[in-house]
């Protein structure tokens, strides 16, 4: 066996410590292997929107307005939602479960800065989503001839609703998974949100077909926004007309979901923890 | 650094609900030391080694562990310490060399990954994901885990759990090596021959409350202690005497039986016995 001394630092085999962009990015890819590798969550989280999809498209394929078939409105909705499956209910499952096992008691022993650890998790998230978006994208425009955003302007706008959007959901999941006592609590906690939230933000259904105190009620929740974003891109700008403000209120969509990344992120802070109770 | 303590501690209470886990413990661990907790299930060495660690809030008392506050630490504080917890952390996952890859990152001054696996007697194991690992293997990967950051105290908590006999001859020899090295290292265990074998010194806790520290040797008075010499008397009877003066005891023995005595012992309490005896008595 061979003993090393202190002063023999300098002559060290491992690098330095790294700067705090590469200890996000491996922490990004760390968590990156350990998503892909449990075979049932990659299966489950990018094969969930798709296999809806199939199965809602194929049921209901009526009009729902001049021009606007319900598997495009659907198909919106099941992007929005994919996101928030990827993000919120991802996490809030996720991180309960590592922090029953101790992972996240290892990860405060050591000198890793805490926020590397969401970071890592954001990396995860956005890598994700947008392969799980492509994914539905793909099948949407073979199957259901979605057709993909004509304008720059269009592509922009999907590009920030789903950043904006992805970020609110991942800071309320990190948020709600101090809720979970154990590990199994977790999806105790985050399923039934995520399947409420569904069936009132107009995801399965129109939205304005809903009464009104459930628009009310939906409208709190960065869901609902998440999926009018997506609607002014993918459907026909004349549907907009079809929406409870006579317009996709781009601007509201932007101030809501914001709003929301601002109460995660508080959330998080105030509420994060990385031990359980029984850890005293 | 000119402070001789790596670790003191005084009057440290925690209590939780009406259990007073740890009532008023007063510590001091040297620089360079090996210094092994030992007491029974509940006594309160974890409660009292995470209050150290920073895991956990102390109710009262003062605490220093490398000249910080655990409670508030400097920056740089974790780089110079590690920890093996009492409970395993389970990346299910990883393989052992991902594993001890990546935690070598987060550490200024991390040792080489292979040879630290090869250290703990993983080598062989590197590729393996972690969850195929067996209880004393996994148990190696903490102690992987805990010293990858060359720590300056390294704190372990039932390190040897699980081990076989060969791993533990093994581990025995790494403690000794990084005490070699300038480590200061701060143990539980419940095994008095390990306690014997690598402490300086050792401390007996029980009901929260530190009742001896002495180096392995003087616990309890042991070396004070009386030696029980026991022997057979004519009528078969065994009778036993503790004394003082044992050699004298047995060259009287030896004139009344005319030679030989029959049956006859001389011992000396083990460090088990006066464990036992002290906290016993409580
Ligand atoms: N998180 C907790 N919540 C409530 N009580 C706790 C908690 N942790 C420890 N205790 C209590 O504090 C006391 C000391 O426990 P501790 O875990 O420190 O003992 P220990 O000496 O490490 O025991 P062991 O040898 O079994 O590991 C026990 O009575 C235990 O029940
Ligand atoms: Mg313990």
């Amino acid at each position: 066996m061979t003993t090393t001394l202190k002063p023999a630092t300098a002559a060290r085999a491992a690098g330095h410590q790294p700067g705090p962009l590469a200890l996000a990015l491996r922490q990004g890819r760390l968590e990156l292997t350990q998503f892909l590798r449990s075979r049932e969550s990659v299966v489950f989280t990018m094969g969930f929107p798709v296999v809806m999809i199939l199965i809602f498209a194929a049921v209901f394929d009526g009009e729902i307005a001049p021009g606007v078939s319900y598997p495009q409105y659907f198909i919106t909705g099941m992007i929005a939602t994919g996101l928030m499956t990827v993000s919120f209910q991802n996490l809030g499952i996720w991180i309960p479960i590592e922090r029953d096992r101790g992972v996240l008691k290892r990860y405060r022993g050591t000198p890793m800065p805490k926020w590397v650890y969401f970071a890592g998790k954001v990396i995860m998230v956005v890598v994700i989503s947008v392969v799980e978006t492509a994914l539905l994208l793909a099948v949407s425009v073979a199957v259901f001839d979605l057709q993909l955003p004509g304008t720059a302007t269009k592509w922009l706008t999907f590009g920030w609703v789903s950043v904006l959007g992805i970020t609110a959901c991942t800071l309320c999941g990190i948020a709600v998974s101090s809720l979970a006592r154990t590990s199994r609590s977790g999806s105790a906690v985050v399923t039934p949100i995520a399947l409420v939230l569904q069936f009132t933000s107009g995801v399965f259904f129109v939205f304005t077909e809903l009464p009104s105190w459930m628009q009310q009620v939906a409208a709190l929740f960065p869901l609902k926004w998440m999926c009018q974003g997506l609607r002014s891109v993918f459907l026909p700008g004349a549907f907009a007309g079809q929406e409870p403000g006579g317009s996709y209120e781009l601007g509201r969509v932007a101030l809501v979901l914001a709003a929301w990344c601002v109460i995660g992120l508080l959330l998080c802070l105030g509420t994060f923890r990385w031990t359980t109770r029984r850890d005293g | 650094m000119d402070n001789e303590l790596a670790i003191v501690a005084r009057g440290l209470r925690k209590a939780y609900g009406k259990n007073v886990a740890v009532a008023g413990v007063d510590l001091e661990v040297r620089r360079g030391e090996v210094f092994a907790l030992l007491g029974p299930n509940g006594a309160g060495k974890t409660t009292t080694v995470e209050i150290l660690e920073g895991y956990r809030r102390r109710d009262a008392g003062e605490v220093s562990v490398l000249d910080s506050d655990p409670a508030a630490p400097a920056a740089s504080w974790r780089n110079r310490i590690g920890i093996v917890l009492q409970g395993v952390g389970e990346f299910d996952e990883l393989s052992v060399s991902e594993l001890v890859h990546h935690f070598a990152g987060f550490y200024a001054d991390a040792d080489d990954p292979e040879k630290v696996i090869a250290r703990v007697g993983l080598a062989g194991k590197a590729r393996a994901r972690t969850h195929t690992l067996s209880g004393g293997q996994k148990r190696r990967l903490d102690v992987a885990l805990g010293i990858i950051g060359r720590p300056e105290l390294l704190f372990l908590d039932e390190p040897t759990t699980g081990f076989d006999p060969e791993a533990r001859r093994e581990f025995w020899q790494l403690i000794r090596d990084l005490a070699a090295a300038g480590t200061t290292i701060v143990l539980t265990t419940h095994y008095l021959d390990e306690a014997e074998a690598l402490a300086d010194r050792v401390g007996v806790i029980a009901g929260g409350r530190l009742i001896e520290v002495a180096a392995p040797e003087h616990l309890g008075n042991r070396q004070q202690a009386q030696a029980t010499v026991s022997w057979r008397t004519p009528e078969g009877l065994t009778e036993s005497t503790e004394s003082a003066t044992p050699t004298e005891l047995v060259t009287e023995l030896a004139t009344r039986f005319g030679g030989e005595v029959p049956g006859l012992t001389v011992t000396r309490p083990t460090l088990e016995d006066i464990y036992l005896k002290m906290i016993g008595h409580r």
